[in-house]
């Protein structure tokens, strides 16, 4: 097996896999945060300002999905048969609401009647709740184990099962997290009234994040033994759980102190080492087997060969530099609060 | 109904949906990039508002490409678990490469292309719109590398058995240039800008026949004739290569194009026919030897034909493949008259005087549309029994895991949803088709609209 400083191939991989994922879900978090507050918005003008503070990133943010599934793909092709055919409705569900929200975010500006505005409001709102509740439903899947059988098979009931009370909890966790993540995004782009708002709705959702935060942490421990372990075998890493702490604290005590920049930097960081809870925790297994431990795909059970791994190390070490680079020039020409001109949506 | 054609159903579906826009998008691109070019350098205005116009229905085509493109990716690994599972090593790399270094390249530079104009110098907004042109060029040069793996692999080892068998990839760039690869891929560009450049053709053939916007529609008009007649050549250039490949690499599915049943023997092209399969005749109008001429430039050279295969080593619908593939090249041959009759009267200066011309026009940007559509059928009907060629069969390669249930309730809930969105499509562009190339900002020196303002003051 290949080795690149000391550490093997599917190691860098899953590192690979696990940043892409984390830059994916603080972006697109930022923008179905966003996007779940819309509805707490009365005027047509503070939707239409909120909308457009989304409006010139949230594609360019979905890119980062399709090259995590792609990376996904490539370096753990067993990982992605089986983990997307076993929670096929919630993927499903998921497609169907990405498309839904474009839709939704594409239409409303297009007629001046107050009906339609209305209309695609609430379809880009639910949208964006629904697909922040899925991805977390998705991940208490994840973390939970899934009736894996022989042949890395899904044995379940495919349709009902992935809404399980753990999955709901992870569910309403991460609405919640991306919706002060979002709030915080708008405040950063938006001035006078809507903005006074803001401030008062990032509170509300910080509660709704601790007590959702709250229940669920206490559901794993009391319910999820398996999770822990890595805690108890290792206990240097409970300095992980302690981080999240301490950053989602620290967002409240920014944005009070009108350090926005600084407090979306530490609910990105939040989103970031809450993920890096998961891949602690879940490390070397990518998805768990409730059925055997032995149906437990690991990273090395999945891995591309060695060839392949190497191939694509070096298309990411090229291409990242790039990506980055251009990602910051694109959101440093946009940056500032929110102007609309023709081209707004 | 059972769950592989269900799966395939819903692939087929999704994927022809998909496929009206990036080629549209890539069309477009090339004729974004010409527009803005020639206004950098010849400084008139005109073709910055053809510049600015063909961005805007860009967006709407790039959007969707990228929504229903985001189904496409995921849909390998929810309904073809065994076929991800046995291609990811070597498809992997690609898609990766596709995914970092085109579409990422696209998408970041988009929203300069879009939101940008007044915030960027134009020379730093053309090198968005040809970063985001050649995007998209390479968007299709790792997707249709992916695919001519499937017809002609290369460059790989088959390791493990059964359900655990799976293709690694040994030689990088033999699986990049697999034998169809070039090919195919210059035949999937030249469609594409051939969509673009049509649909230009056909929004300002429309001005022209109301009498809107002359003066800059005859510019852009001719600018995408141009790219228009060059293409539809070129077009016959590279469909020639293709069959050329098609006829050493894939046998059975050149012989299901023709419908040539014997086994060895001269093989006749048909204009026109009609394959019936139990009899194993064609009826129709027909060149003899013509495919054997094509192939050697001698009408007695013998072609394999279908019965040198096993029955479940060819595709079961020949007709289908037949007719597509013969749709396909009867509107090749059509664009390359019309548009060199359009460039004939161009030289003699009537271009603009023939109405019914321009009418033929309107309606023609569906044609490169069609043809995209049913070469593509042909291509994947003609490779079947396989998924990949001579390796992996269709009815083996689905997930095993879902459920025809599943499969239906995600199907009717793709056909609500991709219904929505193509009325969508319909209406934005309708809409931007009649509200014209002018901004209202452009046309007069009117203030911006009065609830532009307020936000602006709030």
């Amino acid at each position: 097996m290949g080795t690149l400083l000391g550490i093997d191939y599917p190691t860098w991989w899953f590192l690979v896999v696990g940043g892409l994922f984390s830059g994916y879900a603080i972006l697109d978090g930022f923008d179905f945060g966003a996007g779940a507050w819309h509805l707490f918005f009365r005027k047509e003008l503070s939707r239409r300002i909120a909308l457009n503070a989304v409006g010139p990133v949230w594609d360019g943010n979905e890119v980062w999905l399709v090259i995590g599934g792609g990376a996904l793909f490539a370096g753990f092709p067993l990982m992605y048969a089986t983990f997307f055919s076993s929670l096929y409705i919630p993927f499903m569900l998921f497609l169907m609401f990405i498309i839904f929200r474009a839709i939704a975010i594409e239409f409303r500006g297009k007629e001046p009647m107050r009906w339609w505005k209305n209309l695609w409001d609430v379809g880009y709102s639910v949208s964006s709740i629904m697909l922040a509740f899925l991805l977390g439903v998705v991940l208490g899947n994840v973390l939970q184990g899934i009736q894996i059988g022989e042949n890395y098979l899904y044995q379940g009931d495919g349709f009902f099962e992935f809404l399980n009370p753990y999955a709901l909890m992870t569910g309403l966790t991460t609405l919640s997290l991306f919706m002060v993540h979002g709030a915080i995004y708008l405040l950063l782009k938006t001035e006078g009234r809507l903005f006074a708002k803001l401030t008062i709705l990032l509170k509300k959702g910080m509660i709704f994040f601790m007590i959702c935060f709250g229940i669920t942490t206490l559901y794993t421990l009391l319910y999820i033994p398996h999770l822990s372990d890595e805690f108890r075998g290792n206990p240097s890493l409970f300095i992980v759980p302690l981080m999240v702490f301490l950053c989602i604290a620290n967002v409240p005590r920014l944005a009070n102190k009108k350090k926005f920049k600084m407090a979306f930097f530490f609910s990105s960081l939040t989103i970031a080492l809450m993920l890096v809870l998961v891949a602690v925790e879940l490390y070397p297994d990518l998805l768990l087997s409730s059925i055997s431990p032995e149906y437990t795909i690991d990273i090395y059970k999945a891995a591309s060969s060695t060839k392949s791994m190497g191939i694509m190390l070096t298309i990411v070490a090229i291409g990242t530099p790039l990506v980055l680079g251009y990602t910051f020039f694109v959101y440093k020409t946009f940056k500032g609060k929110v102007q609309l001109d023709e081209t707004s949506y | 109904m059972d769950t592989e054609i269900l799966a395939r159903i819903q692939f087929a579906f999704t994927i022809a949906f998909h496929y009206i826009y990036p080629p549209l998008s890539i069309g477009l691109g090339l004729l974004m990039v010409a527009f803005e070019s020639l206004y950098i350098r010849t400084k008139n205005k005109q073709y910055h508002t053809l510049a600015k116009f063909w961005t805007k229905i860009f967006a709407l085509t790039f959007g969707i490409g990228v929504v229903t493109g985001i189904v496409m990716e995921f849909e390998f690994g929810t309904n073809w678990a065994v076929y991800s599972r046995y291609v990811g090593d070597v498809f992997g790399s690609a898609l990766a490469a596709e995914g970092i270094f085109a579409f990422a390249l696209e998408s970041g530079f988009l929203g300069i292309l879009l939101f940008g104009w007044n915030r960027v110098k134009p020379w730093v907004h053309l090198v968005s719109t040809i970063g985001v042109f050649f995007g998209s060029m390479f968007s299709a040069v790792w997707i249709v590398v992916a695919n001519s793996w499937q017809q002609t692999p290369a460059g790989y080892h088959i390791v493990g058995e059964g359900l655990d068998a799976r293709a690694e990839i040994t030689d990088f760039w033999a699986m990049v240039f697999n034998p169809s690869s070039v090919d195919r891929l210059l035949h999937v560009w030249l469609g594409a800008f051939l969509a673009g450049s049509f649909l230009v053709l056909s929004v300002h053939a429309y001005y022209l026949i109301k009498g809107r916007y002359v003066e800059i529609s005859k510019k852009a008009f001719k600018i995408a004739l141009v790219v228009a007649t060059f293409f539809s050549l070129g077009q016959l250039a590279t469909g020639h290569k293709s069959a050329d490949g098609v006829a050493h690499n894939q046998p059975a599915k050149l012989a299901a194009l023709e419908g040539h049943f014997e086994a060895s023997a001269p093989a006749d092209m048909y204009l026109l026919g009609w394959v019936d399969k139990k009899n194993q005749k064609v009826s129709g109008i027909k060149i003899p030897g013509g495919l054997s001429f094509l192939l050697d430039y001698d009408v007695n050279t013998p072609v394999t034909g279908l019965n040198a295969f096993p029955e479940d080593e060819i595709p079961s619908q020949i007709n289908a493949v037949f007719q597509f593939y013969h749709l396909m090249v009867a509107i090749g041959m059509f664009l390359i008259l019309l548009t060199l009759f359009a460039s004939f009267m161009w030289w003699k200066g009537k271009l603009f005087q023939k109405k019914w011309l321009l009418q033929i026009f309107v309606f023609a940007a569906l044609l490169p549309q069609i043809a995209n559509q049913v070469g593509w059928f042909a291509a994947e009907m003609g490779r079947q029994p396989w998924v990949v060629y001579g390796h992996l069969r269709t009815s083996e390669a689905f997930s095993q895991a879902v459920t025809d249930n599943q499969i239906l309730f995600s199907l009717i809930l793709f056909m609500f949803v991709y219904t929505l969105l193509f009325i969508l499509f319909v209406y934005l562009l309708n809409k931007k088709i009649k509200h014209g190339p002018y901004d209202e900002s452009e046309t007069d020196d009117r203030p911006l609209t009065k609830e532009i303002t307020e936000a602006i003051t709030i």
